[in-house]
């Protein structure tokens, strides 16, 4: 280097003392200032594992708005305990060896209280593990099979968001009594895609029809054209469920592939989060149908909890920011986010929670509630938690896509979901 | 579907997937010839290009041909301009060493990838194709009935592709002419070929080599431009086309352009074919199976000079 740099040994030093001081003064170090806040009114902190980056950065974003609104809301109200709430941000990069890392970081680096937020399975797989290692309670808002099949611990919950298995099931009778009984599955090459395909198989034969064809797709993809020659002629519902930045591509193509004739469509909303209706090329959409988790569209019966949800995460009536319409929010699945915070607190508040060494207690807490009526803690609708299983059940809507916008037409009772326990988490020890 | 319709739909994706390929490959291969820089950055740039078309189509809004208009014009250049900063900010002030601008484009990379992130958003965001009909194609066969003419399920094409097919053609035309027909082509192959002795005949060669990574750039991003109407653009679309741009360029000789083309061609049909037919993957499989053989056996590339 010909030129001595501007950063020198004592100004390095400096500014290090000054900074130490300045969390001396913060009650950050350890020292006669930090003891001075009791410990009661110390914050709750909750981990939000979001995916902030990689290919589920459309949903994080919407999940940290809900997050964010419920933490608001609850704080308003007087937090947990006594104590405000607050949330803890790390990136996962929608990957589930850094998932790992990030639960790591927040049980030793931030010291949290409870990890939260996780949606994509793989990320959930790789990480709970670790929080059952970690003995920390792990709230996660992902939809897969994996908490209720028994294949986790006892540490992670999903109070919040009713699982594909459930979703599946109440979405065949649906399916094979008004589309048709020959089904074409085209779902993504992973464990969510996974959970699809085997579920509906089942639930679908159940109803006297049959999955004709499953064609798996790596959720790295661009192009599709090239898998729609496979699905056989005598299709009659082709079943999709794609999730990613390429679903539009996705959607466009299989229009594109069918031109005039296509089949009865029916697929989970999963392949058009965050991703506005009306875009071009998605026109051929119309009369094909829809799961959503919660109605995009506000309609006409929407109850008032809902309503006061969808101000709250600052959502408009087409289920896109209301300062952006441009920013569709992925809203049949962020829900859970702002039910899952809420769940978190009654938990806490029933546990007497105060700190770390209360974790367990809070586990047992939430595993024994059970009916969840609708209210403003719980607007995607009522539910009932398994606390055997972890898993929540709610109700599930089917929504038909018509004038560009997508209206209900049929909702699925909780009890249309409804399976046999596989695992009782709570016979594990903590 | 029948064996017949499904190689012909097979073929038109892999005609698509060349096109984009070619001109993907050709700005990497144009940059390494006359640069000898392993730019790793160049799928950022490509995404950059896409990213750049939504913007430019949504400020023009109105019918959706003068957007795409537009970006086509703007874009290229505009990424280009970008470009030929990155050479002139960085790789300039490390004398084109080849370690070090392996390394630095990387961290351009990095740099673009996130930065567009930040800017533009995690979401996949579409550009209206100005036209989109689609063409259901006939079939010919011998039936009962004698020959007859029959419309399979499923088989098309849309006019926007056919377009990008063409466009693509053109463009590699226009690329050709520049490169052996115009001064500007001689200088860049007289900078290819001894860059010192250019360098004594009073080229600028400084200049020439922002000029050719814009060039190289601006392809990439002209591919994306005619790409984004099919896809989408995201910030993470970069990474496909960098990996199947490097396969193309060893298969068909760092620098030689005739070899990239054929082996564009060869790659984009044979992913097109191979994944309608078998599977997507055995389509990547076979085509980095490739790149090692010729690596082996051939380690020129199919239309490579040995270096001298």
């Amino acid at each position: 280097m010909t030129k001595t740099s501007k950063i020198s040994r004592r100004s390095t030093l400096l500014g290090l003392g000054a900074g130490a001081s300045a969390l001396a003064a913060g009650g950050v170090l350890p020292g006669s200032l930090g003891f001075a806040q009791a410990q009661s009114s110390a914050p709750i902190k909750i981990g939000f594992q979001k995916h902030a980056t990689g290919i589920g950065a459309a949903y994080g974003r919407w999940y940290d708005v809900a997050t964010n609104a419920a933490a608001a809301r609850i704080n308003e109200m007087g937090g947990i305990n006594g104590r405000p709430v607050e949330i803890i941000t790390e990136d996962d990069a929608t990957d589930p060896g850094r998932g790992a890392e990030v639960l790591e970081k927040f049980a030793n680096q931030h010291e949290v209280d409870v990890a939260f937020g996780t949606l994509f399975s793989h990320v959930v797989i790789g990480s709970a593990p670790r929080a059952g290692e970690l003995k920390l309670p792990y709230f996660v808002v992902s939809e897969g099979h994996h908490v209720a099949s028994g294949m986790l611990n006892r540490y992670t919950l999903q109070p919040g968001i009713t699982d594909v298995k459930s979703q599946v099931i109440s979405m065949a009778p649906f399916v094979a009594d008004n589309l048709g009984k020959k089904v074409t599955m085209i779902y993504p090459d992973f464990a969510f895609g996974h959970d699809h395909r085997d579920f509906f198989s089942q639930a679908i034969e159940a109803q006297g029809g049959e999955v004709v064809a499953k064609i798996a797709i790596p959720p790295t993809e661009t192009t599709f054209t090239r898998y729609f020659p496979s699905i056989p002629r005598e299709t009659e519902v082709i079943y999709h469920v794609m999730v990613g930045p390429a679903v539009l591509t996705f959607v466009k193509e299989m229009g594109e592939f069918f031109g005039p004739s296509r089949p009865e469509i029916f697929g989970f909303i999963d392949s058009l989060e965050a991703v506005d209706i009306q875009s071009p090329g998605l026109e051929f959409l119309e009369g094909t149908y829809f799961w959503e988790g919660m109605p995009r569209y506000k309609q006409a019966n929407e109850s008032e909890a809902a309503s006061a949800y969808r101000a709250a995460v600052g959502v408009n009536d087409s289920g896109a920011a209301i300062d952006d319409p441009a920013n569709v929010a992925t809203y049949a699945h962020m829900f859970g986010c702002w039910e899952t915070m809420h769940i978190i607190k009654a938990g806490m508040e029933a546990a007497d929670y105060q700190g770390p060494a209360d974790r367990s207690k809070l586990i047992e807490a939430v595993e024994a509630m059970t009916d969840m009526p609708e209210s403003i803690e719980h607007p995607q609708g009522e539910k009932v938690f398994n606390g055997k299983t972890h898993q929540t059940f709610g109700k599930q809507y089917i929504s038909k896509v018509g004038d560009g916008r997508l209206d209900v037409v049929h909702t699925a009772s909780i009890e249309d979901g409804l399976y046999e326990d596989e695992v009782d988490y709570t016979t594990q020890s903590f | 579907m029948d064996f017949g319709p499904h190689l012909m739909l097979a073929s038109i994706e892999g005609a698509v997937i060349s096109a984009i390929l070619v001109l993907t490959a050709m700005g990497l291969s144009i940059v390494f010839g006359v640069m000898r820089v392993v730019n790793v950055a160049h799928g950022e740039f490509f995404m950059l290009g896409a990213v750049f078309a939504w913007a430019v189509s949504t400020l023009i809004g109105g019918h959706a041909g003068f957007g795409f208009v537009a970006a086509l014009l703007i874009v290229p250049v505009l990424v280009g301009c970008i470009a030929a900063g990155v050479d002139q900010l960085i790789l300039k002030r490390i004398d084109y060493d080849v370690d070090r601008t392996i390394v630095a484009t990387i961290g351009v990379l990095y740099i673009v990838q996130q930065s567009t992130l930040m800017l533009y958003g995690p979401e996949a965001r579409p550009v209206a194709p100005p036209f989109n009909t689609r063409l259901a194609l006939p079939w010919f066969e011998f039936g009962a009935d004698g020959f007859q003419m029959i419309w399979p399920w499923g088989l098309s094409v849309t006019t926007y592709k056919l377009f990008v097919i063409i466009a693509a053609i053109s463009v590699l035309g226009m690329l050709w002419f520049v490169l052996t027909r115009t001064k500007i082509g001689l200088i860049m192959r007289a900078t290819q070929q001894d860059r010192e002795m250019a360098q004594a005949f009073g080229v600028p060669v400084n200049r020439v080599y922002s000029w050719v990574f814009g060039l190289g750039a601006g392809l990439a991003a002209l591919g994306a431009v005619l790409v984004v109407p099919i896809q989408q653009a995201h910030y993470l679309m970069g990474g496909d086309p960098l990996l199947l741009a490097f396969i193309v360029v060893i298969i068909g000789g760092l620098g030689s352009l005739p070899g990239t083309v054929i082996a564009a061609v060869l790659i984009g049909m044979s992913d097109g074919i191979i994944s309608v037919f078998f599977s997507p993957t055995l389509a990547k499989i076979i085509a980095t199976f490739l790149v090692a053989m010729v690596l082996v056996f051939r380690p020129q590339g199919l239309m490579g000079r040995v270096a001298a």
